[in-house]
């Protein structure tokens, strides 16, 4: 086979990008695995050092915090059931409206949709005081429900289902009438199925975002039992600020490792099949 | 009373569009009943009606015995093969026909003979594993009709499901639906504009236009004694040479030949309708022909040409007659093999 020049350098550039997308987490993973005090007085480290298990271990099982009642094992709990609760949610919420929007030819359909898409231009952090507002006068401050509950409505999600749904022809729906399905059964029975890609695309944007709050839960939670990993980058290890110890570089890097490990998880995991369905041409 | 009924059904959309104006009719168990008309008259939407995919505006159907206005589609018993099949595209063909079997709750063992069956008789067997994408268009006509039979319906309706084949393939669907609908036996009702379909299909024929069944009858009636002109135009392949005449007296005047003792006492402007494969070579013909164009099929000739009007003409002639371009022919029409039309109402009138 014969090598053309522009493969060459479209590969060139592909495995520059490879390497300003690596190189940095590579950094942070081998600087991970050595004594906070080599970090100090050699910089940053490229091949990996001894303390790998020991610098994991202190950062999953030391309780950290002011109360020192939080470990980082339990702000990845927090972490995780907050991003499944919210892409979970999100997910089928944004399908069932969807569905709604398309298929039930109410009058409204139209202006509602539109209402649902406005939605984009204030996003959380545009209208933090009111939520706050309500989720504590619901009594909801401090939970997971408090967490996750703000955040499902999607707006994005709504808006592709509904593009998905207008291209999945009238006669699907009649033919599926005619077999007996009632309007639940074509949901679960057509659309969920033929949306197979479209809902594991959702589920990882929509993990990585619940997974990526930061001011919502530090606004929400007073209590260290319901911190989250991102929280807990800023405020774990800060032994520094007093001035007495060394700051904890090495576990600090363990730290930022683990806290990628979810969201990585559930983009290789999905992407099987995310891919397989973008290869079947099933419409 | 019949196995199916339509009592003054009509269809008003709402944006005020009159889609099928009171149409009545009826279809005996076990015939083969055909719409036929051009595009948009409304034949599709009198068969959703019958499924019960269009509301019905005015007038009521019943099926069995039974008024279904009200009935929704998945009570009605229905079965329907659509234009594009429609097949699910992410169920493999097994899972396909047993869809609707498992919707009406009927056991594994059950479903399995009968999708086995169906498959069997529309020989899919091979398939069953198969996904839709993954079969060729006669394949999946087939899976689409299994998809119907599986089920035993009360009635099959078909809308135009042999528009999307080529034509080979066509015909021979065509033949198997026939077949088929012969062996099992159902209620069937089969939607097209394809005159020739309707012909061949059919057990009885309905040629609609503008909403309003103009003539129903079997094909063959329709062929010999078409009762307007659109149907006489409509129906018949190539289709029927039309000239302007006037009757008077019982006697017929057109551009160029006269014909007597015409058998109608309507005076006044006429359309006459002559079918191209009712005409004959002799040497004192009424009409003559100026040969343009000749189509060789085989069996047939069909030879375009002019009349003295330059009005556009076609012979029908055997195929062993050698006719060629710039030829004069003159032609007689068989045993009074013509129809009178009123001009200005389209109605037959001979």
């Amino acid at each position: 086979m014969k090598i053309k020049p522009l493969q060459i350098s479209a590969h060139i550039i592909l495995l520059l990008g490879v390497l300003l997308m690596v190189v940095p987490i590579w950094i942070s993973f081998a600087s991970s695995t050595h004594d906070t005090v080599t970090i100090l007085t050699e910089g940053m480290k490229f091949n990996i050092g001894e303390y790998f298990s020991r610098n994991y271990n202190e950062v999953l099982n030391e309780k950290g915090g002011w109360s020192e009642e939080v470990t980082a094992a339990k702000m990845f709990i927090n972490s995780f059931i907050m991003a499944l609760g919210i892409a979970t949610l999100k997910v089928t919420i944004s399908a069932m409206s969807a569905y709604a929007l398309v298929y039930y030819r109410f009058k409204l359909a139209v202006p509602i949709f539109w209402l649902i898409f406005i939605t984009l231009l204030v996003p959380l952090e545009v209208r933090i005081f009111p939520t706050y507002k309500i989720v504590s006068d619901l009594g909801l401050t401090n939970s997971y429900t408090g967490l996750i509950l703000p955040l499902v409505a999607s707006a994005t999600a709504t808006f592709f289902f509904r593009q998905f749904y207008r291209t999945i022809p009238d006669e699907l729906l009649e033919s599926a009438k005619l077999d007996g399905a009632n309007s639940w059964r074509f949901f679960v029975d057509f659309l969920l199925p033929l949306s197979k890609t479209m809902i594991a695309a959702m589920f990882i944007f929509m993990f990585v975002y619940g997974y990526s709050q930061y001011l919502w839960p530090l606004i929400m939670t007073t209590s260290e039992k319901y911190w989250t990993v991102v929280m807990g980058m800023k405020i774990i290890f800060t032994e520094s600020y007093e001035g007495v110890a060394l700051p904890r570089t090495a576990e600090r890097f363990a730290y930022i490792i683990l806290s990628m490990l979810p969201p990585v998880l559930v983009v290789v995991i999905l992407q099987k099949w995310f891919i397989k369905g973008l290869i079947q041409t099933e419409k | 009373m019949s196995f199916l009924d339509l009592k003054n059904v009509t269809k008003i959309y709402p944006n005020g569009t009159k889609a099928v104006h009171e149409t009545s009719l009826s279809i005996d168990e076990g015939e083969f009943m055909v719409f036929v008309g051009p595009s948009g008259c409304g034949k599709s939407t009198l068969l959703r009606m019958v499924a019960g995919l269009e509301d019905i505006t005015e007038g009521e159907i019943t099926l069995d015995g039974n008024l279904i206005n009200e009935v929704d589609p998945s009570e009605r018993d229905i079965a329907m093969v659509f234009q594009n099949y429609a097949l699910y595209p992410h169920m493999n063909v097994y899972n396909n026909l047993a869809y609707g079997l498992k919707n009406r709750g009927i056991d594994k063992k059950d479903i399995d003979q009968k999708v086995n069956e169906a498959a069997k008789l529309l020989q899919i067997s091979d398939y069953l594993e198969r996904k839709p994408s993954m079969l060729s268009g006669g394949q999946r006509q087939r899976v689409a009709m299994g998809r119907a039979i599986v089920r035993n319906p009360k009635i099959f309706l078909f809308d135009e499901p042999l528009s999307n084949l080529d034509a080979k393939l066509r015909i021979q669907m065509r033949l198997e639906i026939k077949k088929l609908q012969q062996k099992v036996g159902v209620t069937s009702i089969f939607v097209t504009h394809d005159q020739t379909e309707a012909m061949t299909l059919a057990d009885k024929l309905a040629v609609i236009n503008n909403g309003i069944i103009e003539q129903l009858a079997t094909p063959i009636e329709i062929y010999n004694n078409p009762k307007s002109l659109f149907v006489a135009g409509f129906i018949g392949s190539p289709q029927m040479n039309f000239i302007d005449g006037e009757l008077k007296n019982n006697t017929l005047s057109a551009e160029g030949f006269e014909i007597k003792n015409v058998k109608s006492d309507f005076n006044g402007d006429i359309t006459l309708g002559i079918r191209p494969e009712h005409l004959s070579q002799s040497d004192n013909g009424l009409i003559n022909l100026n040969v343009d164009l000749v189509e060789q099929l085989g069996s047939d000739n069909l030879v375009y040409g002019q009349l003295k009007d330059k009005k556009d003409f076609c012979y029908r002639c055997p195929g062993n007659l050698t006719i060629k371009k710039g030829d004069k022919l003159s032609l007689n029409i068989d045993n009074e093999n013509y129809f009178i039309f009123d001009k200005s109402s389209g109605k037959r009138v001979n």
